[in-house]
């Protein structure tokens, strides 16, 4: 065992020999040194979360032809430390009648549902929290904690457009779970198990894209809605309900909230990548050169990965409108949700069928699954449409559109 | 004293004290917030008996359904929402003495197990306790029937609910 080859248990067991040569029980150094791993991992994460605010406002700049911080430091990177400063000196209010010790802690539940997830996501076979068994779930959990965040967030700042936003918010995590967490389910079944360790080690081979990706997809939609990002950002969409449930916070409580949005949507790129896109694997090349075995070697790639997905997470953000409550329930609803559960029955059949084929028909017969299945999708929603379209037509032609109007 | 004796006194004294401001706090929001942090508790001991999978669904199931409760708290009740009287009936020593009751006889209990002093055996390398719980749920001479009753009985209610939901077309 040396720093190149198992970087994190290196360094336990050097902190780990320096404590009990003080006399401190194992146990207890144990504990000490869980805690130094925990604030380690935040710290962590909260860096990258500065370096990610600048990424953001780059890649929203470039979508939008503009070009962004340029002026402080080289790209403007030196940016988003002006604006923690900023942040932090700016007149923190709690505005009156304000709950004010649920909306002080609103901003702070947000971001410690996000730094939750960091503990399961393995940047390298060696570098991460915890290889939960239940760690597809716990990613559930966390999310459920996330939205008690923006719940407590809209009620206590006694503002009718914040509970608006937080009600959006409800509605719409209660309905996403549902497509979430059976596109979750299929890395489980294809892995035989839930663990985000095992998933990764079950993609060495193949992706797990490439036996679903219909599956990848639905997990990248329901991910974006959970994050509450364009165009599912109704709980914040500022032409109807100005900000929605942040609508009240100011200075560092709204930095929170908006550093918790974006190491979140860089989370779930992370996510994406590891569930469906081979996780710190590299098709696995790493089997032949031991280079890329290496930990550290491992979370850069794991990191360039999840970078990839938060950039696709940015790219639909900030090139689609926003869908309107409706829409976006009945697209959930009547689609996503039929759509993942006949996907997950499928591949669970498919993956049961070829468990004893090898690897390259396996891939191919259930990739060819998914096209058979996309395209019986779009079939029937060209059948709906048209279906649509006629009645519309029958309905219109004949009568004026207000004797139309009355029929609904 | 262990570090898991102390995260278990920790957790045990946030789950007594949530569940006394459940009943004690007069503004519901607030009492359905304790209600999260009690139910977090439980799931720290959960997790504490090694029980991940009973405490990553008590986050889920319960914390998450909060959420819902919190909607009808606020959609259900008034702007107030406070109850401004008393909190106590005027035979409230009766409940009391009935918890005290139940409390010692559930310690009777427990001390009279012969398993009371020993520690919990370590699970052995390589089970793991998730696959047990799994196929323990899904075969015959495990819990099947009881798992699919309740599954049945789960859609039986989604199927109701939406009968009622879905109102009459005039």
């Amino acid at each position: 065992m040396n720093l190149w080859n198992d970087p994190i248990n290196f360094v336990a067991n050097w902190l780990r020999g320096l404590l009990t040569s003080r006399g401190l029980a194992n146990g207890f150094a144990t504990v000490i040194l869980f805690f130094i791993g925990i604030v380690v991992l935040i710290l962590f994460a909260m860096l990258l979360d500065i370096f990610l605010v600048w990424v953001e406002r780059k890649v929203v700049a470039r979508f939008q032809d503009r070009l962004g911080p340029n002026r402080i430091g080289p790209f403007g990177l030196i940016q988003p430390f002006a604006d923690i400063i900023k942040l932090v000196i700016k007149e923190d209010i709690t505005p009156a009648g304000a709950d004010k010790l649920i909306y002080n802690m609103a901003p702070v539940l947000a971001m410690a549902s996000v730094i939750l997830l960091w503990a399961i996501l393995p940047l390298a076979s060696k570098i991460y929290g915890v290889d939960l068994n239940v760690a597809v779930l716990y990613l559930v959990a966390a999310g459920a904690l996330g939205t008690l965040s923006i719940i407590m967030a809209g009620w206590a700042s006694n503002n009718k457009y914040a509970l608006l936003g937080a009600f959006r918010m409800v509605a719409n995590m209660i309905s996403y779970e549902v497509p979430m967490v059976v596109t979750l389910l299929i890395p489980t079944i294809l892995a035989n198990t839930m663990s985000v360790k095992g998933i990764t080690d079950a993609q060495s081979s193949v992706w797990f894209v490439v036996l679903s990706p219909l599956g990848m997809l639905i997990f990248l939609i329901s991910a974006i809605a959970e994050l509450g990002r364009a165009p599912f950002d109704l709980n914040e969409a500022e032409s109807e309900i100005v900000a929605g449930f942040h609508i009240e916070y100011s200075g560092m409580k709204f930095g929170l909230f908006y550093a918790g949005e974006l190491l979140h949507a860089f989370t779930f790129g992370g996510f994406v990548a590891m569930l469906y896109f081979g996780g710190y694997g590299v098709f696995g090349l790493e089997k032949f050169v031991p280079v890329l075995q290496a930990p550290l070697v491992a979370a850069v790639i794991f990191l360039g990965k999840a970078m990839v997905g938060y950039w696709v997470i940015m790219w639909v953000k900030y090139s689609m409108p926003r869908i309107r409550i409706d829409h976006m329930l009945a697209f959930n609803w009547k689609f996503l949700t039929p759509l993942s559960l006949v996907i997950l029955v499928v591949t669970a059949l498919a993956s049961k069928l070829l468990s004893g084929s090898p690897t390259w028909l396996a891939a191919l017969v259930m990739f060819l699954t998914n096209v058979v299945i996309a395209w019986l999708t779009i079939e029937i929603l060209r059948g709906v449409g048209r279906r649509q379209r006629r009645l519309e037509q029958s309905l219109a032609s004949p009568a004026s559109p207000l004797a139309r109007h009355g029929s609904e | 004293m262990t570090p898991e004796q102390i995260i278990f006194l920790i957790s045990a004294a946030l789950i007594l004290a949530s569940a006394m401001m459940v009943v004690i706090t007069r503004n519901l929001i607030h009492a359905a917030l304790w209600l999260v942090s009690a139910l977090f508790g439980v799931a720290v001991l959960f997790a504490i008996l090694n029980a991940s999978f009973l405490a990553v669904v008590q986050v889920v199931v319960y914390i998450g359904a909060i959420a819902i409760l919190f909607i009808f708290a606020v959609m259900l009740t008034r702007k107030e929402m406070r109850d401004r009287g008393s909190q106590t009936r005027s035979s409230w020593w009766l409940p009391a003495l009935l918890g005290v009751l139940i409390l010692a006889g559930l310690i009777f209990l427990i001390f009279g197990q012969p398993a009371v002093n020993r520690t919990a055996p370590a699970i052995p390398a390589g089970v793991d306790p998730l696959r047990l719980l799994g196929s323990a749920l899904v075969s015959p001479d495990g819990y099947v029937l009881p798992f699919e009753a309740a599954s049945v009985l789960l859609l039986s209610a989604l199927v109701g609910a939406v009968y009622v939901a879905i109102g009459r077309k005039s």
